[in-house]
């Protein structure tokens, strides 16, 4: 906990702060759309004894009475995924809608990428990446457990990653009824980099016992990195989500600051019916734009959930 | 230039009839959409936004759209078919994605014997239709669901649901 003590000038009401941190998370699934309504979600529950509670900000993310939500049949057919509360809300900010071309750049375990397949209606495509060969197995698993059909699976670096591979002229001789999708550029892409994961302390309570100041200067060169190649390779007008689960400004408003200098950008407002905090300006002597007021923080004790971060750009010319 | 075998490394579109076929044994999009409907008369028209790929030798995956052929990547779509055999053999997934549309060969069993069948258990019970490959349902949420793909032979259900899928429910 003495780590989160760096935070203390920017969490009001830090004592509940640091009791919420140290609080287990409540379990909460997400309903997978592709397979099941919320209505058929809630009822398969309602048929097994277990208790669930709404969320106002999500029709899709509910508070389950049990700790195993995985042993239901609804998980078993696909129609629940565990995933927790703002864990969600990237996907939500993105709003990929059907048939556009999505690039989710860190993508496994999967959660928000069959999330922004099941906002798509499983239409057009989702370009999953990651960079980790052993965690892809994961994501392919979670993407055919929860029926998804429209999302197509990469294994590089994201700070290099090439859209040659779908922008080819070559042809089969067999042409089906559909339009072929082929694309060089995204319509929209999530960015949820790897970071310091100080926001999930709740799940992992040993999340920050090998905490560093050197490993979150190194992870946020990553993010610097696989942000802005994420800007280059969405289409002028674009949106692009950036989000954290940590609190540290250097993985975030430090983040935006760079890619708001280094790229064609600019941050935007966005809604979201959850109690969260603007992007700060200023932290241990470093001052950033302005602008990164338009990211919100989400705190552990102001929706009883893990903390997170989330940015929403969108792309200039 | 034109690949004329298979290349476990990479997906490339199923032809759509035989005629346009330049691979040797590789299913056809024609073939593909008529076993689904004559094993379990799933319309053929459930399937004409999506495109059919191969990777690996009889390794169908199924895409709802379509991009460039042939195409170097970890997955595309979702794992669909296997044609590698004399007996085609659906995927545990693909069946419970599209086997609601199924009106042939679908047996439904009791809470236990699905409690049984995704366990991965094989079990004896009473079928009079086809052997071979079945769409298993159970009812849930007023409605019966498909568990995956059953296999039935001699009087037996078995199992095929894959190790990682299974769950003791």
């Amino acid at each position: 906990m003495e780590t989160l003590e760096r935070y203390e000038p920017l969490v009001e009401d830090f004592d509940a702060f640091l009791d919420a941190c140290q609080r287990p998370l409540p379990s909460v699934v997400r309903v997978n759309t592709i397979k099941a309504t919320p209505e058929q979600a809630t009822a398969a529950l309602d048929e097994e004894g277990v208790e669930w509670t709404g969320r106002e900000w999500s029709d899709t993310v509910l508070e389950v009475d049990t700790d195993g939500p995985g042993s239901t049949w609804a998980s078993y057919h696909g129609w629940i995924h565990g995933q927790e509360e703002v864990s969600a809300i990237p996907a939500e900010v993105l709003a990929p809608e059907s048939g556009e071309v999505v690039w989710d750049a860190c993508a496994a375990p999967g959660s928000k990428t069959t999330q922004l397949a099941a906002l798509m209606d499983d239409e057009g495509l989702v370009v999953a990446n990651d960079n980790n060969l052993g965690r892809l197995s994961a994501l392919r698993f979670n993407t055919e457990r929860l029926g998804v059909t429209n999302t197509l699976v990469t294994n590089t670096d994201s700070r290099n990653f090439s859209l040659k591979p779908f922008n080819t002229d070559e042809r089969s001789s067999s042409s089906p009824a559909t339009q072929s999708q082929n694309f060089d550029a995204f319509d929209k892409a999530l960015v949820d980099v790897p970071c310091s994961c100080e926001g999930t302390i709740r799940k992992n309570p040993t999340t920050l016992d090998e905490w560093t100041m050197d490993h979150v200067r190194s992870v946020a060169g990553v993010q610097k990195g696989i942000l802005t190649r994420a800007i280059q390779a969405t289409k002028e007008g674009g949106t692009v989500v950036y989000s954290t689960c940590t609190f540290a400004p250097e993985e975030n408003e430090a983040v935006l600051d760079y890619a708001l200098e280094a790229e064609d950008c600019r941050l935007v407002e966005f809604d979201i019916d959850l109690d969260s905090r603007p992007g700060v300006t200023e932290f241990e002597g470093e001052r950033y734009d302005e602008s990164v007021r338009k990211a919100k923080r989400f705190y552990p004790h102001h929706n009883d959930t893990g903390g997170f971060f989330c940015a929403k750009l969108e792309v200039e010319g | 230039m034109t690949e004329k075998s298979n290349d476990g490394q990479r997906f490339d579109r199923l032809p759509a009839t035989a005629d346009d076929r330049e691979v040797e044994g590789r299913a056809t999009r024609k073939e593909v959409v008529e076993w689904w409907d004559q094993r379990f008369e799933i319309p053929p028209e459930t399937f004409e936004e999506y495109t059919f790929w191969e990777k690996g030798k009889g390794k169908i995956w199924i895409l709802h759209g379509d991009i460039a052929s042939p195409l170097r990547i970890e997955a595309l779509g979702m794992k669909f078919l296997r044609t590698r055999q004399e007996h085609w053999k659906p995927t545990t997934n693909a069946v419970q994605r599209f086997g609601r549309e199924a009106t042939k060969n679908v047996i439904e069993l009791t809470r236990e014997q699905a409690r049984r069948f995704v366990r991965g258990e094989d079990q004896e019970l009473d079928w009079d239709g086809d052997w071979g490959y079945l769409v298993a349902t159970h009812e849930l949420a007023d409605a019966p669901e498909p568990l995956g793909v059953g296999l039935f032979v001699h009087g037996e259900l078995k199992s095929p649901v894959p190790k990682g899928r299974q769950r003791d429910l």
